[in-house]
């Protein structure tokens, strides 16, 4: 075979794994990502769809039963409402009222119920700024 | 002292400025003006280093005036960490970019002094104005002056957090940022031989061991990092797919990439835009983790605080991506191969194939990372991706690139027969599937098919490059003779390159071991026990002896004796939560350990075949309650109220005199620390008859040691590649010119294609094919270097 053709060959075929890597990894991304959420926007979510959802653990709100933990998350900016939260599972370290944390979980009977595992706490202290 | 410092930052920005302009006005071959622009560059490193010591003299001196100190330190904290703090900061971590981006720029001048002259100029000019960008950022932008201070200075300062008190902490962030830092310095040159059009092998010679050590340095830094979230945070894992961790991973598989293809163009002038924008990739890379760290664009579980410098680090990147592709694109005619690839079979195709399946995974990790802004782009709504769909994709492509690691090695340069692939390729697959036999019938390696390619694969890899090492020793030998040890030690010397990087390839195959089997047979249960209880984790009883408690001014710290029992012989773990009073506080009140950070100090015993892996989270409940009724009755006691013991009466009529008389009021308020420091003790002590139940996080981690052991080996690897040799260190400087270093890489062609013959690698046919052409291309060098010679007297 010429060499000019080989390379021809050589590069459709490389293009071609590219495309399909970048198709798949978009399909795949879109269809296997969760919908991030504020608490405010889930009150009225639907039941059934799984989201990860983003606020702030409301201070004081925090009761530990056995393995289980029950919470109420508020919107991270404003005095938004609050959605009350059951988990069980791992607990981050530097979980605690007043933390940013992002859980995966399911809306039930105005609940959020997450999913075992999934929760994850901000670290407060980097990069704070100031005073915060 | 902090005027002090601010002189010597803007003295500092003045002479990066400085430098990169007397390097542009000498770019035609001013001697006298780039000695003056490197002997500022010198100067540059001088300042920032003092703005440094400043820094730390501050925090080790508690000049709680710097606000930098206040915020991150305190007398209280120990001295080991007031060092480190410097980075606990957004200014002191620019600060450390600053510093290390000046010794090693210092470090690439001085070793190219007297050589790439019409090159060294705008590198000069790239890294000064990267560096005038850090010094300009921490002087221009708001609220990261490293010297900003604080009116009157305060008594003490806030502390820093308790989270972050890990010896990791000293030596994690200067790893990472030394290799993002360092891999501006083979970027600076790439863009030097860009504008210069001086696109052979040069620039890649004079900063091929700066790419490494930053890749080096880089790789050490995650492996700390993922070291550190497995002993440290009580989660077990050492790898989340997090924003910040993948960002600092990505430069790391570019720079991977980057370092194999590099070494085609050394040797046959091909690959030089993949090279070029590689290098290019690795920095925009590295520069997007700095950023990332900062902006607050994406979910992290690092820490990202106000985004005050986020969009000029957004400026700086654009700058470089775009300024590179543009630059890149005007030079396509220069960039062009000077040769072809002689056969799909040699190492030189092997490498591609690796750099395109590490490119490929930096893509999927970028597009995973990113996602979120992509997805609130489309649809207006920040998705995320989560660690089973990183773990779909990169599993494969992992997978892969250990088949590589062991391939690669076992190819020839140029080109490779059939015949020869038989003899190196037969006995690494025998061994695998060896392997691959034992692993169905002696494990359940079979429910795991990832894992089990894993396996196979990598001991292809391995036996392959035993069979290298084997065989270089044995040619060795045939040669000089001489004891096997000695063969093997004298073979990896002359050829530091070559073996360092096969036992980068040991200790990589060896991570990946490690990371499958732990992964994928990972045993994780979570239980509640009472003291004395016991369960069954994965074939070991575990025994909740009896509760334990300690309390320091600090923290209270609460935990359990486990005793874990398998075959007869048994061990116990103390894992503990620590319960921190907030930081910053000062006189104490009871309650306050409660109020501030936990942190669960985990119990683990490691070891070879597995790491058993705990961490607790004790019931509080009746421990708060014990202590919310102590803060009531120490309130009723303080304010005298009737009723109450002798005691209280006493203290609180000592009260009342010290308001009235400033002089008896230290002793007044040590008096009350002290009831309540013993009644905080005695509420810690009353946990140990409380027969609290505690909830357990127990791992069985099979294998997991390897991972960290991997590392190292393949740290080792990149230590003996780079380390000099002593006939360079003698002779000084490495090459006199440029023909003389394209000299010295022919010869070391030629060693290679001897070594590799005498390994059985090439056969005879080819070995003489190869070893005339190299022969031909040394002779016209040394014609060149003849011609040169004779010419230089003459003019």
């Amino acid at each position: 075979m010429d060499p000019q053709r080989k390379r021809k060959i050589r590069l459709v075929v490389a293009l071609g794994a590219a495309v399909l890597l970048a198709s798949a990894l978009v399909y795949t991304s879109f269809t296997a990502s969760t919908e991030a959420k504020e608490p405010s926007q889930l009150l009225g979510a639907a039941p059934g769809t799984s989201y990860d959802m983003t606020g702030t653990v409301v201070r004081g709100s925090v009761h530990r039963n056995g393995d289980s933990l029950r919470f109420r998350v508020a919107d991270r900016e404003g005095e938004g409402r609050s959605i009350p939260v059951t988990y069980s599972g791992t607990i981050p370290d530097p979980f605690r009222g007043g933390r940013e944390i992002v859980l995966t979980g399911q809306v039930s009977q105005g609940t959020f119920v997450g999913q075992p595992n999934t929760l994850v706490t901000k670290c407060p202290s980097k990069f704070t700024t100031k005073n915060g | 002292m902090a005027s002090l410092g601010s002189a010597a930052l803007v003295l500092a920005f003045l002479a990066a400025v400085f430098a990169a302009l007397a390097a542009l006005i000498g770019r035609h071959g001013n001697r006298r003006w780039i000695d003056v622009s490197r002997r500022t560059v010198y100067a540059f490193c001088a300042l920032i280093t003092a703005c440094v010591a400043i820094i730390e003299i501050a925090f080790a001196g508690n000049d709680f005036s710097f606000n930098i100190v206040q915020q991150h330190s305190s007398i209280e904290t120990p001295t080991f960490y007031k060092l480190a703090a410097m980075w606990s900061s957004q200014e002191g971590s620019l600060l450390l970019w600053a510093w290390v981006l000046s010794i090693a720029s210092s470090a690439a001048l001085y070793a190219t002094r007297d050589k790439l002259r019409e090159l060294v100029p705008y590198a000069t000019a790239v890294m000064m104005g990267v560096a005038a960008f850090f010094t300009g950022l921490m002087l221009f932008a708001p609220n990261v002056n490293p010297f900003a201070t604080l009116g009157p200075a305060p008594a003490d300062g806030i502390g820093l957090n308790p989270l972050l008190q890990h010896p990791s902490m000293m030596i994690h962030p200067p790893m990472l940022y030394s290799g993002y830092v360092a891999f501006t310095i083979p970027f600076a040159f790439a863009i030097g031989a860009l504008v210069t059009r001086k696109l052979d092998a040069e620039w890649i010679r004079a900063t091929r061991r700066f790419a490494l050590i930053a890749w080096a340095f880089l790789g050490f830094g995650l492996l700390l990092g993922a070291r550190w979230s497995y002993t440290e945070l009580g989660w077990g894992g050492y790898w989340a797919w997090d924003p910040v961790e993948n960002a600092a991973l990505m430069p790391w598989l570019l720079g991977t990439a980057f370092l194999h293809s590099i070494m085609v163009q050394e040797k046959r002038g091909m690959l030089k835009v993949w090279n070029a924008s590689l290098i290019v990739g690795t920095f925009s890379m590295a520069l997007l983790g700095t950023f990332l760290v900062r902006s607050g664009v994406l979910q992290s579980i690092h820490a990202f605080g106000d985004n005050t410098v986020g969009p000029y680090l957004l400026g700086l990147i654009a700058v470089v991506m775009i300024g590179s592709a543009a630059l890149i694109v005007s030079r396509l005619d220069d960039l062009r191969s000077e040769k072809r690839i002689d056969s799909l079979a040699s190492r030189e195709s092997v490498f591609l194939v690796n750099n395109l399946l590490l490119v490929a995974l930096t893509a999927v990790i970028f597009w995973g990372t990113f996602f979120p802004l992509i997805s609130e782009l489309f649809t207006g709504n920040k998705a995320s991706l989560a660690a089973p769909w990183f773990d779909r994709y990169t599993t494969p492509l992992a997978i892969l690139l250990v088949l590589f690691t062991g391939i690669g090695p076992l190819l020839a340069w140029r080109r490779f027969s059939w015949a020869s692939a038989k003899r190196v390729f037969v006995r690494p697959a025998i061994v695998a599937a060896a392997v691959g036999v034992v692993l169905l019938l002696v494990t359940d390696a079979a429910h795991k098919p990832w894992a089990f390619a894993l396996f196979v694969f990598a001991a292809f890899a391995l036996s392959g490059l035993a069979q290298e090492f084997w065989q270089g020793a044995a040619a060795r030998r045939s040669i000089s003779g001489g004891s096997f040890p000695a063969a093997l030690l004298a073979v990896i010397s002359r050829n530091r390159r070559r073996y360092g990087g096969y036992v980068v390839h040991i200790g990589i195959a060896v991570l990946l071991i490690g990371i499958a089997a732990s992964s994928s047979f990972q045993t994780n249960r979570q239980v509640t026990l009472r003291p004395g209880e016991s369960t069954v984790v994965d074939g070991r009883k575990v025994t909740y002896v009896r509760p334990t408690e300690s309390v320091n001014s600090e923290a209270v710290t609460l935990g359990a004796e486990l005793e874990v029992e398998k075959d007869g012989s048994e061990f116990a773990l103390f894992p503990t939560r620590r319960y921190f009073r907030p930081t910053g506080v000062t006189t104490s009140t009871i309650g306050s350990y409660f109020q501030g950070e936990a942190d669960s100090r985990i119990g683990l015993k490691a070891g070879l075949r597995s790491d058993f892996w705990t961490a607790v989270e004790p019931d509080i409940s009746a421990v708060q309650r014990r202590v919310r009724a102590a803060e009531q009755g120490f309130k009723a006691c303080v304010g005298g109220t009737p009723g109450t013991p002798p005691q209280c009466l006493a203290l609180a009529a000592m009260m009342r005199r010290a308001a009235a008389e400033p002089r008896l009021r230290p002793a007044a308020l040590a008096q009350i620390d002290a009831l309540e420091a013993a009644t905080t003790k005695r509420i810690a002590h009353s946990y140990l008859n409380d027969n609290a139940p505690a909830t357990f996080k127990m791992i069985v981690n099979p294998l997991v040691s390897w991972m960290w052991i991997g590392g190292l080996i393949a740290l080792a690897g990149a230590l003996v590649a780079l380390w000099p040799s002593r006939r360079k260190a003698l002779r000084g400087a490495v090459a006199e010119t440029e023909a003389d270093a394209l000299k010295e890489a022919k010869y070391r062609e030629i060693r290679d294609a001897e070594l590799d013959h005498a390994a059985g690698k090439l056969s005879d046919e080819d070995y003489a094919l190869l070893d005339a052409e190299l022969r031909t291309e040394a002779v016209e060098i040394l014609d060149r270097l003849d011609e040169k010679r004779e010419k230089v007297p003459q003019g």
